[in-house]
């Protein structure tokens, strides 16, 4: 497939740079003319595979969270990736409610909304290698 | 971030202004806890006028007040959530436990 055009961002694993990772995919996809909503769903969908990356890749020790953005005709690509400590088991890890970190008041919702604001969600992931997270939405917009 | 409070008789009113993800939740629970104790109220309305985003960090920081409001045998509701966080809140499944309203004169009349 032929790439339109393509970003990458890359960022320490601090909470305050999850807003920064939203803001910078959404101001990048908005070149795709999305409507509101469609913008919405990609911003939640990168918050919670960044948030991911911070809490439980990283743990909330220091490392880099790289985000790819890719278009590609009408659809965007996008590819949030960590070096931390990897998924052990990435089919209980999306289940919805599941969470390996009760402690935090985490609702375990995070891949069940993914899944929901995205039309793929891809995990591949290796403990203490890291996690890769590919996601694909198809922009219809507001022509 | 800013939470504000206003209150009417024992139930807490908690106006949520910003984004609500996971770095904002840890300030946005500790100061509502910190409200809620210190003067005993039963109930919580959350106010979402003024929120404009929330990731599922927000689902985790709902039902967390929703526990310490159902030990005080309290109620708690949601008033005028923006369309997506409205979808978060549907997703989770959060509507079934603390209930959505659209404006605030109607969550006042069900508290």
């Amino acid at each position: 497939m032929h790439v339109n055009n393509e970003m990458k961002v890359e960022f320490l694993s601090k909470s305050s740079n999850e807003s920064f990772a939203r803001v910078a995919v959404a101001a990048f996809v908005s070149q795709m003319d999305p409507t509101v909503e469609e913008l919405a769903d990609i911003k939640t969908a990168v918050s919670e595979a960044v948030t991911n990356s911070i809490i439980h890749g990283y743990e909330n020790t220091m490392g880099y969270v790289v985000v790819t953005c890719r278009i590609i005709g009408d659809t965007v690509e996008i590819i949030v990736e960590d070096k931390g400590k990897g998924i052990e088991n990435i089919e209980l890890a999306r289940q919805p409610l599941y969470t390996s970190r009760p402690e935090l008041e985490r609702s375990g919702m995070g891949f069940t909304v993914m899944e929901t604001f995205m039309d793929e969600v891809e995990v591949e992931s290796e403990v203490n290698k890291g996690t890769r997270v590919r996601m694909i939405k198809k922009i219809n917009g507001s022509r | 971030m800013q939470v504000s409070f206003k209150t009417r008789n024992k139930t807490l009113i908690a106006e949520i202004e910003g984004e609500l993800d996971h770095h904002t939740s840890v300030e946005i629970k500790d100061k509502i806890d910190k409200e809620i104790n210190r003067k005993q109220y039963k109930n919580l309305i959350l106010d979402f006028t003024k929120l404009t985003f929330m990731d599922s960090s927000g689902v985790g920081v709902i039902i967390g007040r929703y526990k310490n409001i159902q030990k005080r045998n309290g109620k708690m509701l949601i008033v005028n959530p923006n369309p997506q966080v409205n979808r978060i809140i549907t997703i989770s499944g959060v509507h079934k436990i603390v209930p959505v309203f659209s404006d605030m004169q109607g969550a006042l009349e069900e508290i």
